[in-house]
């Protein structure tokens, strides 16, 4: 193969793979959450996956990210995180990272439905995030890394389940 | 924060001019709610047609919307979008709260005739 078609095959290899994956960068409160899921979202419609996957996904994205917004950087300023989101044939893999204090035991809560068999005082008004999280997900797994939180997980498609 | 509240005797229909409830602006809407709902309707609908996303934190402050209506008042929700009502249906709130599909099956209109 010649210098140029070997260079043309590596750009296009590039293009490719810069397709399937977006990078999303900001700082963790709850309106840079909010862009940044529209970020997420806009990019799974240019890429083609249905409004039902998009839905899943935008829910996963936003517990995670506001949790990390409400208790990973909870007392101090809000600081980094750092999103990506890869197209697989089956599923979208995410990996989510920030630099905030560790989830409590370094590992992630068990993610029970809250109880709602109350009188209606009693109603729970939270604990529903993680519960969601477990729900919508495959493979969701938590490690501390050179003082980071890493987080990844995937959402598989529903065409792919249903196959 | 747009809530547009309207007043249809027997009951006050509350619409969310929102396409989100979520973390950014729960508390917002609690506080609207509590604003809106300072009358003496027993019944309160709720339509969530504009609501496209709703997460732990909006789900959250609905359940607390209906806490403040307290036990002799309820507070029921109309027209949910297919990702809304997937958040109630697999938070298993959706026994908890009355839902109709349309503001029209809320009043008791037959929805096929309109």
């Amino acid at each position: 193969m010649s210098r140029v078609a070997q260079r043309i095959k590596n750009m296009a290899s590039e293009k490719t793979a810069a397709e399937t994956r977006l990078h999303v960068g900001f700082v963790a409160d709850p309106f840079a959450v909010r862009d940044s899921l529209g970020q997420a979202t806009g990019w799974m419609e240019g890429r083609g996956i249905c409004q039902s996957d998009r839905d899943r996904t935008e829910l996963v994205l936003a517990e995670i990210l506001n949790n990390i917004a409400e208790h990973a950087y909870a007392g101090q300023d809000p600081g980094p995180v750092e999103m990506w989101l890869m197209q697989r044939p089956e599923a979208l893999t995410v990996q989510i990272e920030d630099c905030g204090s560790r989830l409590p035991g370094d590992s992630l809560p068990p993610g029970n439905l809250p109880s709602h068999d109350t009188a209606l005082a009693d109603l729970p008004e939270g604990g529903f995030g993680w519960f969601l999280v477990f729900s919508l997900t495959e493979d969701l797994t938590y490690y501390r890394s050179h003082g980071k939180n890493i987080v990844h997980f995937r959402v598989p498609f529903e065409d792919a389940v249903a196959n | 924060m747009d809530l547009r509240v309207e007043d249809r005797g027997e009951a006050l229909l509350v619409t969310v001019k929102q396409e989100r409830i979520d973390a950014a602006c729960a508390i917002q809407f609690k506080d609207r709610v509590r604003e809106a709902v300072a009358t003496d309707h027993e019944r309160v609908v709720m339509d969530m047609s504009c609501v496209r996303f709703l997460d732990s934190s909006g789900l959250g402050a609905v359940v607390a919307a209906m806490k403040l209506l307290g036990p002799e008042r309820k507070l029921e929700l109309a027209s949910l979008t297919p990702a809304v009502a997937k958040v109630f249906r697999l938070t298993r709130m959706e026994s908890v709260f009355k839902l109709h599909k349309t503001v029209d099956e809320a009043f008791g209109k037959d929805a096929s005739a309109a």
